[in-house]
């Protein structure tokens, strides 16, 4: 009967939709993306190990652990109480409240962890206190191994400016024109002026992207400065700043390395990591499309003449930026397990995890140069509780009311940490698991990364699904065309979805149809008067249709009374009005809602800690001033005014914690 | 006088209550059936004497005026407002082409002022009427059509309502109004007047015997508010509908406050600080296309009955003190997270609302830690008491969700007779004879524990979750009571959590009868829904009992 007062034309499309049978897809074959542990249990090993993080890296740990017969031992904060890595474990010991600071970072209470528990060795994963040599030398003390380097070589490669001065030494290409600790704005400037914009500045203790900030010009050198300086302190109490020739359009692109005690190494391949928004990674994979096979074999041999030099043991990575021309030049070495660890770990087919035990027991490698193989082709896909739409992600927190990974495919491995009913907090890191697909060509690989991200299910929380998904399809992307400017050079005006096309918004109107039709035809059956074929479950948040005789993963958000569907399309959710023609013209004398006038309002655009407010009542503030600067997720974020105004009240403070929408400031 | 002597003599059956009524209703209908036939043929007669159409075309040009109401001006008008007429109101609401309007040719019968001229006379007045289906399921409707006299409520106008209802409570289908109405017909005086007390007079008789449904769309003022109050929810539509005894005028020259429309009786105001109207909408259309999903109905479910969430094995926090969302359990275990909240803006600390489990209509109860810590007060006691009730009345199950510290204390409630409010909850969870589940999440405290479905008030099945804590009070004021004076108060107070935070003190004695992992819930509701499906349970008979109003 509804269906009668559907438009015509939407009626019409109808036809095109038929009914995909629910379970086709759930039944292939189990398959995974995997690395084999070769555990020998006549290879006498450690009988406990504690595991010195959270979140997905120490359920990653655990497992390996456990198929080594190890016993493990997590360590958590007093939120993270009933986490997936405190279940998993088979001890879990409680060190402290929810900030990292007391908690994670917490060494005494760590070191109490191991002596109670009696854990021979620790597993730091990346972040927290791997790359500590502080850490490293407590454990020592009291005669339990760090499974990772010796101190030595995390002291001279967590020092910016020592480790390039070893890799100098060592032989390996450097970026030109690099030096010095800087201790003042001005001092920042004179250096950035020598070296020739555009600059880099970034915390000398930091990993990875945090802290690190571009500088194209002076004024943006000082703020750069003062951000990067504040973040130092904030996130590694050493507040040491570098300063150093900035790239531009370059490759990221990283080599790891396994080093033995015996002064053995290997170089385990290279993963392309240039999709980044903020210098974080957001989608990596191994191998590179970018290398040949010379290429691979200089850097490679060039990452473990830097390793050898530096007597490092255990896993490694050595990052390299690469330039157009296939120059590349070390950008730093990582002595740790990195987050995009399993792409190496699928087309190599080794255990990292494994290895790293086997290395700290004293153990030789088990394998030649020779031994390493490029099997297929691996992508990762790092899924945040991020709004894409801002900024190419800025955190959301909430509580994951439904979350189903999409493990039914094969070759897909889903490292989390999370499940479902977890929290999302602004304590931790927003990552809520790393998606990894894998094929016999990088297009298989791909094709897979797509169905995956169509089946996974996560509700609850803002995700960056729309934008993992856009970037996996883009044809710059497929084509291998890529560099660490990717996103804002193909999203000029940031993130907006995916954009339409005349097919896909049709393809888009009859799902939405269907699925109302089928919603309004459930709701009559009750008397049995209408039989309805097809196998539409309104239950499932997965809806898998046969669109023109493709088949189509749609995921239903939402679904109301008033006939607004959210539907989950091609990655990005759109939201559809489904209206009988009755309806539709009726709504034609409903009057529009005026909107709040937010051009003079500031509100919070991520939960968050204040950390600065720079504005008191009656200033007046310029367009772009810094009005007030938020932490979040270990971040400092500063939100600018849009216009020049007056201020007319401030609602913030700093230290006051706030919500994603709170107000802040009004202005005039 | 009829009703009673049979009432009497069978003994106290609702059914003989019920039957005795009808017949007392059908002499009224009769009686106002009998006066229609004579105005028509006096207007018969006029129309004969001026016009030579014929009978048929006649009937044609009626029916179209009927159509059109009060005209094309006017409607435009209405569109104007953001409103929909009566007649697209009621399109809207019921399927396609089930609509069976009666009184189409009913007219007013007022004389006095001019009124009785061709050009006051509207066929149909100003109300539609007739019945219809939602989703094939049979409803009566009025629609009051502000485009005829603003709506106002004649004598024929009320006549036409209570026809509908008489029918609607014969047949027992629900009745749904479509509020939008001036208020009385002036003109008419006390015709009007009495016109409203019959239709109150419907409400209550149909009260408990068919869901009554009203929605408001536009002004309604004075002595009519009072029909909608009586029904069982009243729906709002944001910034075109009005609720009001006296309005802003009044108001002012009484009390000489300044207030306007929408600050008195707006959906706002009624939404979330009087708790008049139990939810409104954006605009007509949201309106009455939600209003086609409420209560929901029975229907086939696409979720599995024995679905484990395991999201609830971690939903409650370590720490007591902590809040979580109530409405997170609540969505995890219904049917497809479709929950119908009912009052969602008034008294938070309570939510109520309809969902379903395995396909069946529930009524889902259950104390907000996130707000007030979930407390009971005088708001959230009468919210829960009026909602159990409807419930009970309409034989819907009730799922009882508890996390509660206690009732509010402090002078405000106390004066405000939080006793007898309190009390309201408390009678209506012990007189409910419907299928009745209960969940205690996390605190039971107090007297609050009897009230929320306690295995005392008859609770069918009655479980408590891990995180349960069962007891007189909280550890520190119990503590500071039995170890009065005593040193170690720490110490005390960790004895008394051992001994009393948990589900064992009321588990060991029965009162409890399953300590169940939470990611079981929705399959053990759901079993013991199919079970109880057949319960059977009767309150001893009288005329009518008497809650502490």
């Amino acid at each position: 009967m509804a269906a009668h007062s559907l438009s015509p034309s939407l009626y019409r499309l109808l036809f095109a939709v038929k009914y995909a049978s629910l379970h086709s897809r759930c039944c292939a074959v189990h398959k995974k993306a995997q690395y084999s542990t070769i555990y020998n249990p006549s290879e006498k090993t450690f009988e406990k190990i504690l595991i010195a993080n959270r979140g997905e890296i120490a359920c990653r740990v655990i497992k390996t652990c456990k198929k080594m017969g190890i016993k493990t031992v997590a360590v958590h904060s007093d939120v993270d109480s009933s986490a997936v890595h405190a279940k998993m474990a088979d001890e879990a010991v409680c060190v402290g409240p929810a900030p990292t600071s007391k908690s994670y970072l917490n060494m005494d209470a760590i070191m109490d962890a191991i002596r109670t528990t009696g854990a021979q060795a620790v597993h730091p994963g990346y972040g927290f206190l791997s790359e500590n040599k502080e850490f490293a030398k407590r454990l020592a003390a009291e005669g339990v191994t760090f499974i990772g380097p010796d101190t030595h070589a995390i002291q001279a490669m967590g020092d910016k400016i020592e480790s390039k001065l070893i890799a100098k030494a060592a032989k390996v290409n450097t970026i030109p024109g690099f030096d010095g600790v800087v201790k003042t704005a001005e001092e920042a400037v004179k250096i950035a002026q020598d070296i020739g914009y555009p600059v880099m500045i970034k915390a000398s203790a930091g990993g990875g992207g945090k802290g690190m900030r571009i500088a194209w010009n002076d004024e943006e050198t000082r703020e750069g400065f003062r951000f990067s300086s504040q973040e130092a302190a904030s996130s590694f109490g050493d507040d040491r700043l570098l300063i150093e020739k900035y790239i531009d359009n370059p490759r990221h692109i990283e080599i790891q390395v396994l080093a033995d005690k015996h002064g053995n190494a290997l170089w385990l391949n290279e993963r392309e990591c240039s999709i980044q928004r903020r210098n974080q990674k957001v989608v990596e994979e191994a191998p590179s499309t970018f290398l040949d096979s010379v290429t691979r074999q200089a850097m490679g041999e060039q990452a473990v003449q830097l390793a050898k030099a530096v007597q490092y043991s255990s896993a490694g990575t050595v990052e390299f930026l690469v330039d157009s021309k296939k120059n590349f030049y070390f950008l730093e070495m990582n002595t740790r397990l990195q987050v995009e660890h399993p792409i190496t770990e699928c087309i190599t087919g080794l255990d990292l995890v494994e290895q790293m035990i086997r290395v700290a027991k004293g153990y030789r490698l088990q394998h030649k140069q020779e031994d390493i193989p490029i099997n297929g082709w691996a992508i990762e896909s790092r899924v945040y509780a991020e709004d894409p739409y801002k900024s190419f992600g800025l955190p959301s927190i909430g509580r994951l009311s439904q979350y189903h990974e999409p493990l039914n495919l094969s070759n897909v491995r889903v490292d989390s940490g999370i499940q479902e009913g977890s929290d999302i907090s602004i304590y931790y890191d927003p990552m809520i698991s790393k998606l990894v697909t894998y094929g016999a060509t990088r297009s298989e690989a791909l094709a897979r990364m797509e169905d995956a991200l169509d089946n996974y299910v996560i509700r609850g929380v803002t995700h960056n699904i729309p934008l993992l998904r856009e970037i996996i399809t883009h044809p710059r992307f497929i084509s291998g065309d890529i560099s660490t400017n990717f996103l804002p050079e193909v999203y000029p005006d940031g993130f907006k979805g995916h954009q339409l096309e005349a097919d896909t918004r049709r393809e888009l109107l009859a799902s939405a149809a269907a699925l109302y039709i089928t919603a309004q035809l459930r709701s009559q059956r009750f008397l049995g008067e209408v039989e309805v074929s097809g196998q539409w479950d309104l239950a499932s948040p997965l809806l898998p249709l046969t669109i023109n005789s493709t088949h189509k993963m749609l995921q239903c958000l939402s679904r109301d009374a008033s006939g607004n569907i959210v539907l989950q399309y091609l990655g990005t959710s759109f939201q559809v009005r489904v209206l009988s023609k009755l309806a539709a013209e009726l709504n034609s004398y409903m009057p529009e809602k005026v909107p709040e006038d937010t051009s003079s309002i500031l509100r919070s655009p991520m939960p968050g800690t204040m950390v600065a407010v720079s504005v008191k009542p009656g200033d007046t503030v310029a367009e772009g001033q810094e009005i007030c600067v938020i932490e979040a997720m270990k971040m400092q974020n500063s939100l600018t005014a849009v216009k020049q105004a007056k201020v007319k009240s401030v609602h913030c403070k700093p230290g006051d914690t706030v919500g994603e929408g709170d107000l802040l400031v009004e202005l005039e | 006088m009829a009703a009673f002597s049979v009432a009497r003599s069978s003994c106290g059956f609702l059914s003989g209550l019920r039957v005795s009524f009808r017949s007392l209703a059908q002499v009224k209908h009769g009686a106002v059936a009998a006066s229609v036939p004579q105005t028509s043929l006096l207007r018969d007669s006029r129309w004969y004497s001026v016009s030579h159409l014929s009978v048929k075309e006649r009937i044609d040009k009626k029916r179209k005026a009927a159509l059109i109401g009060g005209g094309q001006k006017r409607i435009d008008a209405q569109h104007k407002r953001g409103k929909l007429t009566a007649r697209e109101r009621v399109e809207l609401l019921l399927d396609p082409d089930s609509f069976v309007e009666t009184d189409m040719f009913v007219e007013h019968r007022c004389s006095d002022f001019g009124m009785e001229q061709d050009r006051n006379k509207f066929p149909g007045d100003s109300v539609v009427t007739g019945r219809g289906r939602i989703n094939g399921r049979l409803v009566y409707v009025f629609s009051q059509d502000f485009t005829v006299f603003g709506g106002s409520l004649s004598g024929a106008h009320a006549q036409k309502i209570c026809k509908i209802m008489d029918q609607a409570m014969t047949v027992g289908a629900p009745v749904i109004g479509l509020n939008d109405s001036g208020g009385a017909r002036i003109q008419e005086g006390v015709e009007s007047l009495a016109g409203y007390a019959d239709i109150f007079l419907r409400n209550v008789m149909a009260s408990g015997v068919v869901p009554q449904i009203s929605l408001i769309m536009g002004p309604c003022a004075g002595g009519a508010v009072y029909s909608p109050a009586l029904t069982d929810f009243t729906f709002m539509v944001k910034d075109t509908s009005y609720l009001f005894i006296t309005g802003p005028d009044v108001v002012k020259s009484v009390t000489n406050e300044d207030v306007t429309q929408e600050e008195l009786g707006g959906a706002k105001t009624h939404t979330s600080v009087s708790g008049v109207a139990h939810h409104a909408f954006e605009n007509d259309v949201e309106a009455l296309l939600n209003l086609r999903e409420i209560p929901p109905p029975f229907r086939e479910c696409h979720d599995p009955s024995d679905r484990l969430v395991p999201s609830l094995d971690t939903i409650v926090p370590f720490e007591s003190t902590k809040a979580y969302d109530m409405l997170d359990i609540i969505q995890a275990i219904v049917d497809e997270r479709e929950f119908f909240e009912i009052m969602p803006n008034y008294a938070k600390n309570i939510v109520v609302g309809f969902a379903r489990m395995n396909g069946r209509t529930v009524g889902i109860v259950g104390n907000q830690p996130k707000v007030a810590s979930g407390c009971l007060d005088i708001n959230s006691s009468v919210k829960g008491a009026r909602f159990v009730r409807f419930c009970d009345a309409f034989n819907i199950p009730i799922i009882t969700f508890v996390d509660v510290p206690g009732f509010l204390p402090g002078t405000a409630q106390e004066y405000g007779g939080i006793i007898r409010h309190g009390a309201k909850l408390l009678f209506a969870f012990a007189e409910a004879t419907v299928p009745k589940i209960t969940i205690i999440t996390r605190k039971a405290y107090g007297g609050a524990y009897d009230v929320m479905s306690s295995k005392h008030l008859r609770g069918d099945v009655n479980y408590a979750w891990p995180s349960a804590e069962v007891a007189v009070m909280g550890a520190k004021g119990a503590v500071q009571i039995i170890f009065r004076g005593k040193d170690n108060q720490a110490e005390a107070e960790a004895e008394y959590v051992e001994k009393f935070a948990n589900p064992f003190p009321a588990a060991v004695r029965g009162f409890v009868d399953d300590i169940i992992e939470p990611s079981t819930t929705r399959r053990k509701i759901c079993r013991d829904l199919d079970v109880l499906a057949s319960k059977k349970q009767v309150n001893p008979w009288k005329k009518h009992a008497n809650i502490p109003l």
